[in-house]
């Protein structure tokens, strides 16, 4: 390798390097604007700036889904492994809606430690299978626990 | 008698190697040899590209089960999975092609970045749209701003950004300069794109399919992805070479050997 391509791979090189390490630091100083919800623990912790509206995400709460009045309302609790918030919504859900599984909640706490949601999106998780495994494997009963990909790595 | 090979005839032996190598590698950067040999090769992606596809289409849409959560929608996967990846190795080619452009200063690198641009950008379009399409049914929406997804779209930008560079400067040489710095700038995005589900809380879900980790699909499911994944890849080779081939034509247009090639049709 010559003198000149050796200056030009080093900073080729430089560049790159710089380049990464300034996105690190923006991204990392922007974490908490870049999640797309907040967890319940994080809620219960007090890590979310509760006046104003966010999102939470986790598990639809088994057992917790009731339907009160007409049918278009909606209460069931969101849950993590630590933590669960109470949602109340009017309005229609996703096919994937169901106890046990991914849900993010938009809308406003009420100040009595209920959730409002005015919008509710269903989270589907990385696992692909058919029916049969599913029986077999007993999958979709899941517990209240999340699953590792619904969190977001610390 | 003791014979032995003198230190000469060892350089000798090293050296027409060398060349013998380096031979082979100066002709590619010769325009009629690549033009012509490419316009052969291509044969040896477009099959097993259409043989793939072909493959992974039928099986995905007539012989693998519904998922046991999302029923037969889930059977985009077998596009948008595809073009998603392409998206992100079209992208890193496109910057290893820069580096090489930048510091070796090899045209076909350069010719390389130019033809890939659009070919990324149309298997990145199509990963937005299927997964646009997958979303209302499943999640509820077509869009949202969460980290996967925005940063997916800045790759679309990204390679808007090197076609529109490349098309807006007159000379090929600063042009293809150009674009390599792009390439190599934006690939910082590449990683992101990857990580996004991991270090931000996100809706769309984590990556099924790890290099170290199982995966999470049945094998019926899983195959005729690795072969829809093989054929794409094959298909963008393809596109790209096509593309390179036309963009030398018209880079070297006033040359004597494109003239000669046009002339005997």
């Amino acid at each position: 390798m010559t003198r000149t391509r050796r200056r030009r791979l080093l900073l080729v090189t430089c560049l790159l390097v710089g380049l990464s390490g300034a996105c690190a630091l923006m991204l990392t100083a922007f974490k908490q604007d870049m999640l797309y919800f907040h967890e319940p623990s994080a809620i219960a912790a007090g890590n979310v700036p509760i006046n104003t509206r966010f999102r939470v995400g986790g598990l639809v709460a088994t057992g917790s889904v009731e339907r009160p009045g007409n049918g278009l309302s909606v209460h069931f609790a969101i849950s993590d492994c630590h933590a669960t918030v109470p949602v109340r919504y009017r309005g229609t859900l996703p096919d994937l809606f169901r106890e046990g599984q991914g849900v993010i909640a938009y809308g406003k706490l009420d100040g009595r430690g209920a959730f409002v949601a005015d919008r509710i999106l269903a989270k589907h998780d990385s696992t692909y299978m058919s029916p049969d495994t599913a029986r077999a494997l007993n999958a979709g009963t899941s517990d209240a626990c999340m699953p590792a990909n619904m969190q977001a790595s610390r | 008698m003791h014979v032995r090979l003198g230190h000469d005839e060892k350089t000798v032996v090293s050296l027409t190697m060398d060349k013998g190598v380096k031979q082979r590698f100066h002709r590619l950067g010769s325009s009629p040899y690549f033009y012509d040999a490419s316009a052969r090769w291509a044969i040896w992606l477009a099959v097993p590209a259409v043989i793939c596809i072909a493959y992974a289409v039928i099986a995905g849409l007539v012989y693998v089960p519904p998922d046991y959560q999302q029923g037969d929608v889930f059977r985009i996967l077998y596009i948008h999975v595809p073009s998603a990846w392409l998206s992100l190795f079209g992208y890193t080619a496109m910057a290893v092609a820069g580096v090489v452009a930048l510091v070796w200063r090899l045209k076909l690198a350069e010719i390389f970045i130019a033809a890939a641009a659009p070919v990324g950008a149309s298997f990145t379009f199509l990963a937005l749209v299927t997964g646009a399409i997958w979303g209302e049914p499943t999640w509820g929406t077509y869009w949202v701003w969460d980290a996967r997804l925005t940063s997916e779209l800045i790759l679309l930008f990204l390679y808007l950004g090197v076609i529109a560079l490349h098309r807006s400067i007159a000379s090929p040489r600063a042009a293809g300069r150009a674009c390599a710095l792009l390439s190599i700038v934006g690939v910082i995005n590449v990683p992101i794109i990857h990580y996004s589900v991991v270090w931000w809380t996100t809706l769309h879900q984590g990556a099924t399919l790890g290099l170290t980790g199982g995966s999470n699909m049945d094998a019926d499911m899983l195959w005729p992805l690795l072969a829809g994944a093989l054929g794409f890849t094959c298909l963008f080779g393809w596109l790209t070479l096509w593309g390179m081939r036309v963009q030398l034509l018209w880079r070297e247009r006033r040359s004597r050997w494109v003239m000669k090639r046009i002339a005997h049709g």
